[in-house]
């Protein structure tokens, strides 16, 4: 029962990611349109012309982190790809896991820095990459490293890897957009413009369109961001689930969630961006590592009580 | 005139629907079938890693010829069984012999400091682990086929075409059906 649940959550997810490029796409247009429209006072061709280069530049950057955001993740994250020689034991670890969840052995990258975490990446099965960093795969036995490494296949397998990808540039390019319009208000080249036509009593109507439009720059980038987390923070309960659905132990996952949320190193190669796809929160000292829902990880202690709960 | 155009559209829409529940069908049996393969492919690397250790452990403990001749034993049975239940019965046999040797080589501190012991037995453990996973996998293949096949309408077209339940790969014993908890 549980596989077919899981099953459902992988075509919903890979459903989701269409809608999700979708949203953000008519999202661009209107935004870029609004925007324009403030920019080039009030006039409709400028407004078309920012929501196309909007909704172009939206699209390459999804082409190009659809092809290319998992190398250029484990080029900021400083990982190098291993091979069996190197760790045995961890190759063994994520063979295995990949013969019980029947996809193809990923990638393995090792990250070198003492503090302890570790991610995956990538756009499907077949295109997918395990991070790990030494000082996480020196701290585990061998129970803990594969309840670990079933977390990161669970991303794999749920498609979460691709679906956090897409998100992280969507929402990037979102805070980016609004970022540029908001500057450009500071500087006032919307009101320069707007002189320079003549407007037949317009006035009220651009007014009406500058508030919606700094409005709307203010809050879209918020709520994307908390819907943003709000998913992420669901994935790494499913991922922790699926990871018992995977190796049937949940006792290895917890010990190292422990020994994990017990570490108080930051680790220097994560940024806000790569944030959400990590096992624990990388930045956030471990005092902060609270309730939030700005958080994209839930906290270890609820992590933890909900893998007491499993069964299988 | 339309009525007729009504009627053809609905039975090509039937057709269309029972050639995919079909083809669903079918290719979750492969997935099951893949996946009782690879059991074997698991099982059969176990039986080529044993040589090796007996061979290694002999170097230190050439005395034990009980215990080594047991485990040579219990995998050759396993080897040649034939039938479900006879393999079950060589497999578990030869799991027990294994866990004699490695019991065994605690008292052999040389043995132990050995590296190309403890690359045998990672590998070893690893091997045990495998078969455990590529069993469960199975099962839970043939978990998503069976929920398939007897689900309405699926079972209609199942029932047509003789798709048959797979079983369940199951063990005896009870502390079998965990993970092995590998700790020789």
């Amino acid at each position: 029962m549980a596989v077919e649940t899981f099953h459902t959550l992988i075509v919903k997810n890979r459903r989701n990611s269409f809608i999700l490029i979708g949203a953000f796409m008519v999202l661009f247009i209107a935004l870029g349109m609004l925007i324009g429209m403030v920019w080039g006072g009030g006039e409709p061709a400028f407004g078309i012309t920012v929501a196309i280069i909007a909704a172009a530049l939206a699209f390459l950057l999804t082409l190009l982190s659809y092809y290319g955001g998992s190398s250029a993740l484990l080029g900021m994250s400083r990982a190098k790809e291993i091979k069996k020689v190197d760790d045995p034991q961890l190759f063994n670890v994520v063979e295995e896991l990949c013969l019980a969840g029947g996809i193809p052995v990923p990638k393995i990258y090792l990250i070198n820095d003492t503090a302890m975490n570790a991610f995956a990446t990538g756009r499907n099965p077949k295109h997918a990459s395990v991070a790990i960093t030494i000082g996480l795969r020196q701290r585990l036995n061998r129970d803990e490293l594969q309840g670990v490494m079933a977390h990161e296949l669970s991303h794999v397998r749920h498609y979460d890897i691709l679906y956090a990808t897409l998100m992280a540039v969507m929402v990037g390019v979102l805070v980016m957009l609004c970022d540029v319009f908001l500057r450009s208000m500071w500087f006032g080249a919307g009101s320069r413009r707007r002189r320079s036509r003549d407007s037949k009593g317009g006035g009220a109507a651009q007014a009406i369109l500058l508030i919606v439009a700094l409005i709307l720059a203010i809050i879209a980038p918020i709520l994307a961001r908390i819907i943003q987390m709000c998913l992420s923070r669901q994935r790494e309960y499913l991922a922790d689930a699926g990871s018992v659905q995977l190796t049937r132990n949940p006792d290895g996952l917890a010990g190292a969630l422990v020994k994990l949320a017990g570490d108080k190193e930051v680790l220097e190669v994560a940024n806000r961006a790569t944030a959400p796809l990590y096992i624990v929160h990388p930045i956030k000292k471990f005092e902060e590592r609270s309730k939030s829902i700005f958080d994209t990880h839930p906290p270890v202690k609820d992590r933890l009580a909900r893998l007491k709960q499993l069964s299988y | 005139m339309i009525g007729l155009w009504v009627v053809i559209a609905v039975v090509v829409m039937i057709v269309l629907f029972l050639i995919a529940v079909y083809n669903g069908l079918v290719q979750k049996r492969v997935r099951c079938r893949e996946a009782w393969s690879q059991i074997d492919v698991q099982l059969k690397r176990r039986y080529d890693l044993i040589p090796n250790l007996v061979d290694t452990v002999k170097g230190y403990a050439a005395h034990e010829k009980e215990t080594l001749e047991n485990v040579i034993q219990a995998r050759n049975q396993a080897v040649t069984a034939q039938g479900v239940q006879a393999q079950a019965e060589a497999e578990n046999m030869l799991t027990g012999a294994l866990g004699k040797l490695f019991a065994l080589s605690e008292s052999y501190p040389n043995l132990k400091a050995n590296e190309n012991f403890a690359q045998l037995q990672e590998e070893l453990t690893s091997t045990e682990n495998r078969i455990a996973f590529s069993r469960q996998h199975y099962n839970d293949s043939a978990a998503v086929y069976n929920t398939a096949r007897m689900k309405f309408p699926n079972n209609i077209v199942a029932n047509t075409f003789g798709f048959k339940n797979q079983e369940y790969f199951e063990i005896d014993e009870p502390a079998q059906r965990e993970v092995p908890k590998v700790s020789f």
